[in-house]
């Protein structure tokens, strides 16, 4: 102990005889949505520590949602900061305000708002009381954050770790079930062990550049031809397992339906989202605009990376039987297409993996809610016979669900068609044809599985109605499911996905069907659907028709901030 | 007040919204009433938009309304938004003030019907593509209300689907339509490929830089998607089977106004027909024959609305005769005329098959005009008004062609005129038939008035004529027939207001016509000699018989055997090249293709799922694989 105090006073002594630790000039205000998430943290944190009971769940909820609509408006201003002045950067050039960082800002805002609301229920019904989840949360969140605005590989990695170390928590967040703490035990070993290898990859960086500063970097490559400086290449190459791993993509991705599975599901939501949102943050920034000149090295890597992610996403997915592991698999999918606009590595393809991961935020987070309300009491049975005849049963929760796949597969009058698009476009535009042929069959074989859940919800082979006729009552509801058939044959009709917004509004009005039945036949799980999930969901899927109907101003939004680099 | 025209569309979008979800709540026949105050207030805007586009000189009556970007992606880039010019307003004025006509008719000729509701929120999703077609400023946001249209008419025609003829009728309708559509798209595809735009003005503007043979095939192929939505040769033969539709649908869908979008579609591009003029004979040529084969057709059906379901292909045909020969503002006053008489007509024989307790043969018809006297003589002045009976409508309005087809080629004209006089002719025999001579429905319906005969009713027949809300229409209706002509008068310049109206649309690209005054008399006398010839011929020889089978061969009743033709050897060419498909090529090869592939994945999932131990040291494993194969990728790289 006296030996490391020693240490580091001779250390502080050293510094101080150099010419002392100057401290920067803090400038809070480029930071204020971080400092908006932890500041709330630490309040929620006290106020369960100093509250003689328990808050309830919601309560911490709301705070959550609060917090995310503030560094929201936060972030908007600063948006604005960046559209009026330009980009700039702040805290000794450690942090980045310009319009990459804020676009990512105003995605994990979103993503915050969301998410609580979806916890919310999931918790209330599982009887996991205090403030955990949604302190964790925001942690990770700031991590988020970080990564999206660090102009500094150290500041990436402790933003990595901000990140990273709550979601280890939050997957063991059930401590009751045996899969969650297993979950986060090997979350937690293989993240560390990538963080191992990350900060390697800095430290080779540091080595072959003398800096870890990413505009400090950039000048260096700039003055400096450097092409096959060994040193320099395994950095970059170590970094991109640290990130890759973040990102779940393959072959590094072997945590990921394992931890998926095992986490409580709006934890696994959440993780889904927000990992993968910062994670693609910070490997956008460095790889296209901190080693652009090293491009024909590290293309060819992620080239290979992308297509082993969409191809192994797609095609394992196709044989999962639980509706929750094919959802981690379809987010491997997913993070291969969001590889392809990094591939291209050009302002329209950046733009576009902006854009789809915006898209694909809200769409998993909605897609692991409802997958968290079938899952029912003990978020135990995930198996896709669960969802069968779900359609007739919650007619709301299933036409929303089936829309968030819909759009996951990429149909049109969805956002997932035109995140696939731009992407997809953005890599034939780069001349990676082959590629973007890859993506798109990857593409047909994964819409199998999200229609293949789709279909399943909505074919009824009355598994209720033979036991239903013998009793009283069962032909009302008979009748009524009948009737509410009718309705959504009527919408198909009607045409497109207007009408399925008209159906997801109104069906519930003439869908009195499963109040009228006398009792649900055991093979038919209960299915509640708490009101908080409910406006969730609304935003996820209204968020989803609006803007894939009207997508210019997502799309305006990706491509500015690509263009305030 | 020109502001307000994304009004025009949103009105009836708004009503489509309410009624689909809530239609059956809210009933019959507030649902009814719902779409037609609505259809009325769209009509409302339109006047004053139209009157605020009135006021500003003529040079500056075109404004574009763009709401926001639609879809960008590299050059091609479509936005929704309004055009609002002379043409589109004509348009949207007649399509809504028609549309709130036959709504209101509707709630009385739909009264029964268990469908109420659905029927009305179809016919406002219609009126919306409708006006989305005929007012979008893009080509593509045009082709949406196109297919718009298709679809709600797929609809009406197929509304009471448990009919197997309406069913099949409305199938019928939607694939001849496809055909066209094919076309209409390869002609959007060759506009964007030749100018980069698909926004009308701007594609206008480019023309001077494309080649002749590229804007032949470019009004050629928007005129195959014409020749199917305005049921032209050969693709017609829907229109006549589309008529299994409820009759306000006929009347306003597939008379008055989808069917003339075709023809709306060739006096947008008169630009580019200006510059094909052999993409414009093609055209003419195409209508004055449809416009023949139409009115021979007619001579020989005997259900009354088959008469006018040919009748309309035969008017189409001038319509086309008139683009085609540039004389636009020709086109669009028949357009209008005939959406007025044509409406009429058919409501009028809505309401006679109201009467006839569904009965729609002419023979079984007959002295029906004490008994339904409103309904009997605003059938008489529809049927003047189509003849070409001076001064009703129609003699202004087809004169008006005939003239302008006689300048492109005096071949067009006779043809034309011969089909004048056949239209009067026709129109005549369905009216002395129906309204005229015996009552034959007493004895054509023994079993109604033997008591002793399982389909007695005590009723029997009462015909009468129709409520309030189907005998308004009719009387507005007639009044627009009658006095349509005084849109557009010829012999003194500044009667001509139509002309002066569409002249910053389509006046640069007009035909030139150089009649003195004298010819233009002898033409007008030509033309109402013809038509009171046709008057006459019908009441001479239809007066007293109801039969003359000389004149109602079985090669026009079946319209010149081209239906016929069409089914034996395109349609059952089609199904059997279908089925061959479908039992050898699809389960064969392509389900063998599928399934190999398919059986393929599902392997190789299975067997990279068994890569997937559970165990943290395999996958930390894997990781270290990653490592070590980057690493050595990196080596590679250095060492080369």
């Amino acid at each position: 102990m006296t030996g490391s105090t020693g240490v580091l006073g001779a250390l502080a002594a050293h510094l101080l005889g150099a010419g002392g630790l100057v401290l920067p000039h803090l400038n809070y205000s480029t930071i204020l949505p971080e400092l908006i998430l932890l500041g709330g943290m630490l309040v929620i944190l006290a106020a369960s520590a100093l509250s003689p009971r328990p808050l309830p769940t919601e309560v911490y909820a709301t705070a959550t949602v609060g917090l995310g609509i503030a560094s929201l408006i936060a972030s908007l201003v600063l948006w604005r900061d960046v559209t009026s002045h330009g980009a700039f950067t702040a805290i000794a050039r450690s942090i980045d305000v310009d319009g990459f960082a804020v676009f990512f800002l105003v995605v994990v805002s979103c993503i915050l708002i969301v998410a609580p609301m979806f916890a919310a229920g999931y918790l209330r019904r599982e009887g996991i009381t205090g403030c955990e989840y949604y302190v964790l949360a925001l942690i990770s969140g700031s991590g988020a954050m970080f990564m999206a605005s660090a102009n500094d590989l150290i500041l990436i990695f402790l933003g990595l770790e901000i990140l990273s170390i709550p979601l280890y928590v939050l997957a063991g967040l059930d401590h009751r079930r045996e899969a969650s703490g297993e979950a986060a035990m090997k979350y937690f070993v293989l993240g560390a062990f990538s963080s191992a290898i990350f900060v390697y990859g800095i430290a080779l960086t540091y080595g072959a550049t003398g800096s870890t500063n990413l505009a400090e970097i950039g000048a260096f490559l700039s003055r400096n031809v450097i092409t096959s400086n060994g040193v320099l290449l395994g950095g970059l190459a170590l970094l991109l397992v640290g990130f890759a791993f973040k990102v779940a993509a393959v072959p590094f991705h072997m945590w990921t339906p394992d931890v998926y599975q095992g986490a409580p599901t709006p934890a696994t939501g959440f993780m889904a989202a927000m990992a993968k949102a910062g994670g693609f943050a910070a490997l956008l920034r460095v790889f296209v605009s901190t080693f652009p000149t090293l491009r024909t090295s590290w293309q060819p890597v992620v080239w290979v990376l992308a297509i082993l992610t969409l191809v192994l996403g797609a095609v394992v997915a196709i044989v999962q039987n639980d509706v929750k592991r094919m959802l981690a698999y379809s987010s491997i999918n997913h993070a291969g297409f969001v590889l392809l606009g990094l591939e291209a590595a050009t302002a329209r393809g950046i733009a576009g993996s902006l854009y789809y991961v915006f898209v694909y935020s809200l769409l998993v987070l909605g897609s692991f809610a409802v997958v968290a309300a079938v899952g029912g009491n003990g978020d135990a049975d995930h198996d896709i016979s669960r969802y069968r005849g779900l359609g007739r049963r919650r007619p709301v929760l299933a036409v929303g669900f089936a829309i968030l796949l819909l759009a996951q597969a990429g149909a049109p009058f969805t956002t997932g068609f035109f995140s696939k698009f731009y992407v997809v476009e953005a890599a034939v535009a780069a001349h990676s044809y082959a590629l973007a042929v890859i993506a798109m069959g990857s593409a047909g074989v994964a819409a199998f599985f999200y229609l293949r859940v789709v279909f399943v919800m909505f074919s009824d082979v009355g598994i209720a109605g033979a036991s239903d006729v013998s009793r009283g009552g069962g032909e009302i509801a008979r009748a009524g499911a009948v009737a509410a058939e009718v309705r959504e044959q009527d919408a198909t009709l009607l045409g497109g996905a207007g009408a399925s917004a008209v159906a997801t509004l109104v069906a519930p009005a003439y869908v009195a069907a499963p109040e009228l039945a006398p009792e649900g036949t055991p093979s038919e799980p209960e299915v509640s659907v708490s009101p908080w999930v409910t406006t969730g969901l609304v935003l996820c899927v209204g968020a989803t028709l609006v803007f894939g109907i009207w997508p210019q101003p997502l799309v305006d939004f990706a491509h500015q901030a690509t263009l305030i680099f | 007040m020109i502001h307000a025209a994304f009004l025009i569309p949103l009105l009836p979008l708004a009503g489509f919204a309410v009624l689909a979800p809530f239609g059956r709540r809210l009933g019959n026949p507030l649902s009814g009433w719902i779409a037609t105050v609505l259809v009325a207030a769209s009509f409302v805007v339109t006047v004053l938009v139209f009157i605020a586009l009135f006021r500003q000189a003529p040079a500056h009556r075109e404004f574009t309304q763009s709401w926001f970007t639609w879809f960008a992606a590299d050059r091609l880039n479509v936005g929704a938004g309004l055009l609002v010019d002379p043409l589109s307003m004509t348009m949207a004025t007649f399509v809504t003030g028609v549309s709130a006509l036959i709504h209101l008719y509707s709630i009385g000729y739909m009264k029964h019907d268990p469908q109420f509701a659905k029927f009305f929120t179809y016919l406002n999703l219609f009126v919306f593509s409708m006006l989305m077609l005929v007012l979008a400023d893009n080509f593509v946001l045009s082709f949406f209300g196109w297919e718009g249209v298709g679809v709600c008419s797929y609809f009406l025609i197929a509304f009471w689907f448990d009919r197997a003829d309406a069913a099949s009728a409305g199938k019928k309708a939607m694939i001849f339509n496809r055909i066209g559509d094919a076309g209409f798209l390869l002609g959007l595809f060759l506009i964007f490929e030749r100018t980069g735009s698909l926004q009308y003005t701007t594609v206008f503007s480019r023309l001077g830089h494309v080649g002749t043979p590229s804007l032949v095939a470019i009004a050629l192929l928007l005129f195959l998607g014409a020749v199917g939505k305005s049921a032209q040769i050969p693709l017609f033969p829907w229109l006549a089977d589309a008529m299994a539709g409820p009759t306000p649908v006929s009347a306003l869908i597939h008379a008055a106004t989808m069917v003339t979008a075709g023809v709306y579609m060739m006096c947008r591009i008169s630009p580019v027909l200006h510059l094909a003029p052999d993409a414009g004979h093609v055209i003419a040529w195409f209508g004055v024959a449809t416009a023949f084969i139409g009115a021979t057709s007619a001579c020989a059906q005997t259900d009354i609305k088959k008469v006018l379901a040919y009748s309309t292909v035969s008017q189409l045909g001038y319509m086309f005769l008139a683009a085609g020969s540039g004389a636009y503002v020709a086109a669009v006053f028949l357009m209008l005329t005939h959406a007025f008489y044509k409406a009429l007509l058919f409501l009028g024989a809505g309401s006679v098959i109201h009467a006839m307790e569904e009965d729609q043969d002419i023979k079984n018809m007959g002295g029906l005009t004490k008994l339904m006297p409103i309904t009997a003589v605003t059938f008489l002045l529809g049927w003047f008004s189509i003849a070409g009976v001076p001064p009703f409508s129609g003699f202004w309005s087809k004169g008006d062609v005939l003239q302008n087809a006689w300048a492109v080629s005096p071949a067009l004209w006779a043809i034309g005129a011969v089909t004048a006089l056949l239209t009067a002719y026709y129109m005549g025999r369905e009216y002395f038939l129906v309204f005229l001579g015996e009552r034959r429905w007493s004895e054509a319906r023994p079993t109604e008035t033997d008591p002793s005969s399982p389909g007695y009713t005590s009723r029997g027949l009462h015909p009468h004529d129709p409520t309030w809300h189907m005998s308004v229409p009719l009387v507005v209706l007639a009044a627009l027939a009658v006095l349509g002509g005084l849109l557009n008068l010829p012999f003194r310049p500044n009667l001509d207001f139509l002309e002066r109206w569409l002249d910053p649309v389509v006046g640069p690209y007009l035909l030139q016509t150089h009649f003195s005054a004298g010819q233009q008399w002898l033409f007008a006398v030509a033309d109402a000699a013809l038509a009171i010839a046709g008057v006459g011929l019908a009441a001479s020889l239809w007066r007293r018989t109801t039969d003359r089978p000389a004149l109602e061969p079985r090669f026009l009743y079946m319209a010149w055997f081209i239906d016929w033709a069409e089914d034996r050897f395109v349609a059952r060419t089609g199904t059997a090249l279908a089925y061959f498909s479908a039992t050898v090529i699809e389960s064969k090869v392509i389900d063998g293709a599928v399934n190999g592939v398919a059986s393929l994945v599902r392997g190789t999932g299975g067997a990279l799922r068994r890569l997937q131990t559970g165990y943290v040291r395999s996958y930390a494993l894997g990781l270290v694989a990653g490592v070590v194969a980057l690493v050595a990728y990196v080596l590679v790289r250095v060492g080369s």
